[in-house]
């Protein structure tokens, strides 16, 4: 395929030659800035229920961050609930409904912060839920600043010459402590900063859905987002920045599937 | 079912709320709010029910929350401590309308701000049931989910350390109540992709397709329904106010207490009467003030410092009227009604006052069942 020559403006003007909105989306436009990677990561998912047939069969729990928008764009059943609390709230709901695939949509500051007994203790509990943290190692609807997350070195607003480990402390690698509990049955980290990251995330997300729906356990589908406004980098640099920063700190792929064995995706 | 049996408050409560239908129940022990813990543990998936032992009291009303939200009849509980932890979620379920029942199985009646002021966010009310004894305690469970549902509001049920562990015979009656409509508000997860999927938000904020009225109009409709249940749902109970010269106000177990003190007083000749709020919000403001019309005396007995009596000077004219014959009253163990729970005491003290004496102090109970 030809490259397309982005060096001059566009000679004619963009024309619309598709209708390319998940059928889960009520709307177009969000509110999130530009170069955000949080409504990429939320189209994978709403496309991915739409694909497993869980349209009229799921209730999603948003937490507190940019994404808490999206309860007003997307054609669920929602809640939204106190910062953290998630899979708490995820819990309640399951248990009552059980056959109902239940989802949490929350970022790095929401889970990693605020939430992580929360999350720690569902995945203890082996809660069939699914759960989503979009990571961008920031609070991003504050503006910026140091979450759980942050990588040593990164400059947020209250971590203005970078995260000191001796002075802020370590970041928390979620992913990798729920992959070595029993009751987490599925665990991975994705991206959505290329095409090809994004491809395999959208894979992840089947499984993530479909893991917990099995009565393998809770499942936990980090994906890291690009957030240039909260790293004060121009948007055209967000995926650079983001696998330059917290890319080499959170290392994509599956860390855990314990449903493998029984894997019947293989449309991929 | 209609055989007695004896049981105690906590097996009693527990007993009820399945009765009412209550599927759901998550808690953290706490001293005296434990047995309730454990007795949902053991009896809910005896009826296809759940009960999570939460690792926190903000997990334990969390996940409440969430099962309340897809349907089900749902409820936590500690003792005012917990419910201290619980108080966000408490505001949450206020400002985002969802029905949850909250047992305080109290230590003491140093909850009677916590109950009804609150200290979450926000223009709201719990409405809070407080029972005198075992028997208004199975009904109050009815009545606590009932109205819960009926208004989409949290309600706090506020019994004591008495009332849970005194053991009472009960037949555990079921009470008539109006039928409540479908919830076709929760959330089952069936309206997805149908463009009238549900949302429960405290912003108001709705869907794209159906914008809500936003933060400023829905937390006034909120502040309109509490008005509403302020003026429908106060209860209270009274007797001999009509030509009574002192009135004697007490809620929960010390209103028992003080019935009891006050039908002593009359039988020999004391124009004195009792008032006891049983929903402690809403105040029943109205009621008092005309119970107490004609009272030169008001006297409040509350195991705390003071509290309740706030309402009771909102609720009456005549400040000077007012006085507290309560006051801080536990046990060496901090959890247990101490020394003012007496009918002696109530009597002394409530003829002390009619005869213009000061309050006599009682000592401090001290450590020594612990040296």
């Amino acid at each position: 395929m030809r490259a397309i020559d982005t060096s001059l403006p566009p000679q004619r003007p963009a024309t619309k030659t598709a209708e390319f909105k998940p059928s889960l989306l009520l709307k177009e436009d969000h509110h999130l800035c530009a170069g955000c990677g949080e409504p990429v990561a939320i189209r994978l998912i709403l496309e991915v229920i739409e694909e497993l047939e869980l349209t009229q069969n799921n209730v999603c729990i948003l937490g507190h961050g940019c994404y808490g928008s999206f309860i007003m764009l997307m054609d669920v059943d929602s809640t939204l609930c106190l910062h953290g609390r998630a899979p708490a709230v995820a819990t309640g709901m399951k248990r009552m409904r059980p056959g109902v695939a239940i989802w949490t949509l929350q970022g790095d500051g929401d889970m990693t912060s605020e939430g992580l007994a929360e999350i720690m203790q569902t995945a203890a509990r082996g809660e069939d839920v699914t759960c989503f943290m979009l990571n961008n190692g920031v609070f991003g609807d504050t503006g910026g600043q140091m979450t759980a997350s942050s990588v040593i070195g990164q400059r947020t607003k209250n971590t203005i010459e970078g995260r000191d480990a001796g002075y802020h402390g370590n970041p928390i690698q979620l992913a990798e402590i729920l992959s070595q509990m029993p009751g987490a049955g599925y665990v991975a980290r994705g991206s959505v900063h290329n095409a090809a990251s994004i491809n395999a995330t959208r894979k992840m997300i089947r499984k993530a859905f479909q893991r917990p729906m099995d009565g393998h356990g809770l499942a936990l589908m980090e994906i890291l987002t690009m957030c240039p406004t909260g790293w004060f980098v121009p948007p055209g640099e967000g995926a650079e920045y983001m696998m330059e920063s917290l890319g080499k700190v959170y290392g994509l792929g599956e860390l855990k599937d314990a449903g493998a064995a029984s894997d019947d995706d293989s449309d991929d | 079912m209609t055989e007695m049996r004896l049981l105690d408050g906590s097996e009693a409560i527990v007993e009820a709320a399945l009765l009412a239908g209550a599927r759901f129940f998550a808690g953290y022990p706490m001293a005296p709010a434990t047995e309730l813990l454990e007795h949902m543990a053991a009896k809910l998936p005896r009826v296809d029910g759940v009960c999570i032992n939460a690792d926190s009291e903000l997990q334990a009303v969390n996940m409440a929350l969430g099962a309340a939200q897809v349907g089900a009849r749902a409820a936590t509980g500690s003792c005012g401590q917990g419910l201290a932890l619980m108080q966000e979620a408490i505001a949450e379920a206020a400002l985002n309308e969802t029905p949850l029942v909250i047992f305080n199985i109290a230590r003491n009646q140093q909850d009677y701000f916590q109950a009804t002021r609150g200290g979450g966010w926000g223009d709201y009310r719990t409405v809070t049931f407080a029972p005198k004894d075992l028997h208004e305690a199975v009904e109050h469970t009815h009545l606590a989910f009932h109205v819960a549902d009926k208004y989409r509001v949290p309600v706090i049920f506020m019994a004591d350390n008495l009332i849970a562990r005194t053991q009472m015979g009960t037949a555990l009656p079921v009470p008539e109540l109006e039928t409540l409509p479908p919830k076709d508000w929760a959330l089952d997860g069936t309206m997805g992709g149908t463009g009238a999927s549900r949302w429960i938000w405290t912003f108001g904020g709705g869907k794209a397709n159906r914008p809500g009225v936003g933060p400023d109009g829905y937390w006034r409709q909120i502040a309109d329904k509490f008005d509403r249940i302020a003026k429908a749902e106060a209860r209270h109970e009274q007797g001999f106010c009509d030509d009574a010269e002192c009135v004697v106000v007490a809620f929960g177990s010390g209103g028992k207490f003080v019935e009891h003190v006050v039908r002593e007083l009359r039988a020999e000749g004391h124009k004195i009467g009792f008032f006891r709020p049983v929903t402690l919000w809403p105040f029943p403001s109205e009621a008092l003030e005309a119970a107490t019309e004609n009272a030169s005396n008001i006297l409040v007995f509350e195991l705390n410092a003071g509290q309740m009596i706030d309402d009771v000077r909102l609720a009456v004219e005549g400040r000077d009227r007012i006085k507290p014959i309560g006051g801080i009253s536990f046990d060496d163990s901090g959890l247990n009604i101490g020394p003012l729970m007496d009918a002696r005491v109530i009597r002394t003290r409530i003829l002390d006052q009619l005869a213009g004496k000061p309050l006599t102090e009682l000592p401090y109970t001290g450590m020594g069942a612990y040296l």
